[in-house]
């Protein structure tokens, strides 16, 4: 049974120029000690995914329309707030992109580090402190005792990023979502963290849903990825499968327009047009207007996400030219 | 059309004092932002300037802008220097050199259409009769790949991607000598990014536009530039043409960093090494004696810690490392 079983997810934001449909029928599943990978550009709906999961979405304007998320037995979108709270930062928790404000500048790191111990678990707070300065050295942060009683302005943004991570792992969760947590680092501490968060997972046997725009933090990371666009699922596979053998339009054309995978000074692949508006009813393929190979039904028939015959378990894609073997 | 570099710094420092004190308010220190940088940029060429966020690389920018003083050095702009020339001189000179943020969303104002914004330029420097200046506007437009219809917009009428060939726009306006870019292409999604990086290269090939280009997207750069240089603690750690400084980097900060670089293909990814460096850059307040980068090296020496090596010819590149022929 997998760790998590999320099915026909649906989260829309209902504000004054219209319905936004952030996440629209999103299905997948994670097993524990498995990393997913969340692939998509901003506006896909691969935070709200996350949000949506941890209970964090505004509302209103936001609002979750339909479906399932069961995590142990128990479906996160309806259960009582008592067992929500019993779940959410105990045995999943989330860090977020940025480091800078997802800490309290007024409270000292120690505080902040301690706090989802003493409200998940019967623990005093000296004890609570020393699982913090454990953690906290786990994490590669030095001199425990004293960063302890610091605030988070005399933390570089890495090592915020650590006391994020800290923070999350504290309770030992058994999920784990990060939402771009190295977006907004630097190449080597971005390398840290990864490295950080990969050692974490192999000693903990923790699921990771990795949120990321970025193909080639997933290509290292990731045993599965999952490709959004439009608050849809348009392809999922096995990494090296999604990279190698990329079927969906939409993948080919994301792949083709990285630099690193072309030849210098070479023209690089554009997609054509603009993310589409969420807003609007799209009775087809979201995609269907800038896709390549786009033909008439494209714009009409609803797409689904369906497994493909080769590449393994849990692939699948949702363009309906390559279900019917035309691409 | 003159021989030699189109722009030259040499030994540009660039310090920001620190200042202590309220009543008797005196300077104890400095942040040594840029210390001591210099290269040259042929015309024609593109120069990636790249370094992790605090090396100075925006600092460089600003200074060879005006936009922050220079403490030390000097910039020479078809061999003129900018520091000795007259105000109206300056002014002349100021025109030649033009700027692209990073941020298409900040960088232009709310308030000002299209028009207005790209005629602005041409009105202030008084380049052409008020009766030319649509037609101009008109080519600008089409240049940057913007239907002429939209100039009376505003820029939140745009995507990201489309505000920012407004900005490029923008700069070309005055038909500048050198334009320096400021990660242009960092705020935007893949996709978009990538008609964005078309749009430079074109404009290199058809009008021979001379740029530096600062980002800290390695595979960015290396696409886009001619020759790269490494920026650390605000000194040039390593400049060379780019495939050979990012195919084959020298300098160990060069390693650590291009190790540290993702790549999108999961069997190459996994399958390499890499160089996590540990710790933070030291503060720029209070660099190191000797080599900037001894405090991450893992090659590091005595004779590392006495003196700053020099930026010197090796291996068709120039590396400032002593032991760049032992490592």
């Amino acid at each position: 049974m997998p760790l998590l079983e999320v099915a026909d997810l649906r989260t829309y934001f209902h504000t004054r120029s219209g319905i936004y449909r952030a996440v629209d029928g999103v299905s997948f599943s994670i097993e524990s000690g498995e990393t997913l990978g969340i692939v998509g550009e901003s506006g896909s709906g691969k935070s709200v995914t996350g949000y949506s999961l941890m209970g964090l979405v505004p509302s209103p304007p936001g609002r979750i329309e339909s479906g399932r998320a069961i995590f142990d037995g128990i479906d996160l979108l309806k259960c009582s707030p008592a067992q929500a709270r019993s779940i959410r930062g105990r045995r999943i928790a989330m860090i977020f992109q940025d480091p800078m404000t997802s800490l309290n500048p007024y409270l000292r790191i120690g505080d902040q580090l301690i706090e989802p111990l003493l409200i998940h678990q019967k623990i005093g707070r000296r004890d609570a402190l020393r699982r913090a300065e454990a953690m906290l050295e786990a994490v590669g942060i030095g001199e425990t005792a004293r960063r302890l009683r610091q605030h988070p302005h005399e933390f570089s943004g890495g090592m915020r990023q650590r006391v994020m991570i800290a923070m999350a792992l504290i309770t030992e969760p058994e999920l784990l979502i990060a939402d771009e947590p190295t977006t907004a680092l630097d190449v080597t501490v971005q390398a840290q963290i990864l490295e950080l968060i990969r050692r974490m997972q192999r000693e903990r046997r923790m699921a990771v849903m990795f949120i990321t725009h970025d193909l080639a933090v997933v290509s290292g990371l990731c045993d599965r990825v999952q490709v959004m666009y439009a608050g849809r699922i348009f392809e999922t596979g096995a990494t090296p499968e999604v990279f190698y053998r990329p079927r969906h339009p939409y993948t080919r054309g994301l792949q083709r327009s990285i630099p690193a995978l072309q030849a210098k000074g070479d023209r690089l692949y554009t997609i054509p047009g603009l993310p589409p508006d969420v807003s609007k009813p799209m009775p087809g393929c979201p995609f269907a207007p800038r896709c390549e190979s786009a033909v008439d039904r494209c714009r009409s028939t609803p797409i689904r996400l369906l497994p493909l015959d080769t590449g393994g378990p849990a692939r699948a894609q949702a363009c309906l030219r390559v279900q019917e073997g035309e691409l | 059309m003159i021989d030699g570099p189109i722009l030259e710094l040499r030994g540009l420092k660039t310090h920001f004092p620190i200042h202590a004190g309220f009543l008797r308010r005196r300077q104890v220190g400095a942040i040594r932002a840029v210390d001591g940088v210099s290269f040259a940029l042929q015309p024609g060429e593109v120069l990636g300037l790249v370094g992790e966020s605090g090396c100075g690389k925006s600092t460089v920018a600003r200074s060879i802008m005006q936009l922050v003083p220079p403490t030390a050095g000097e910039i020479f702009l078809e061999g003129r220097s900018l520091g000795a020339a007259t105000p109206a001189e300056r002014h002349v000179m100021r025109r030649q050199l033009q700027m692209v943020f990073q941020d298409p969303y900040a960088s232009l104002n709310p308030r000002l259409t299209v028009f207005a914004t790209l005629a602005e330029p041409l009105l202030a420097h008084r380049l052409c009769p008020p009766e030319y200046v649509h037609g101009l506007v008109d080519d600008l437009m089409t240049r940057v790949g913007l239907a002429p219809r939209l100039a009376q917009k505003y820029p939140h009428e745009f995507s990201g991607g489309q505000r920012q060939r407004i900005a490029i726009a923008r700069a070309l306006a005055l038909q500048p000598k050198v334009v320096v870019a400021d990660e242009p292409v960092s705020a935007l999604d893949v996709s978009i990014q990538a008609q964005i990086i078309n749009l430079l290269i074109e404009l290199r090939r058809t009008i021979g536009l001379s740029m530096l280009f600062i980002a800290h997207d390695l595979s960015v750069v290396k696409h886009i530039s001619d020759r790269v240089a490494v920026m650390y603690l605000g000194r040039i750690m390593e400049v060379g043409s780019a495939e050979e400084v990012i195919e084959r980097p020298v300098h160990p900060y060069t390693r650590a960093l291009i190790s540290a670089i993702p790549i999108p293909d999961p069997d190459r990814e996994r399958a390499r090494q890499r160089i996590v460096l540990s710790g933070d850059p030291p503060s720029p307040a209070n660099p190191p004696p000797g080599c900037p980068f001894q405090t991450r090296c893992p090659y590091v020496q005595d004779r590392c810690k006495k003196a700053v090596p020099p930026l010197a010819p090796f291996a068709g590149r120039e590396v400032a490392c002593v032991r760049a022929g032992e490592i």
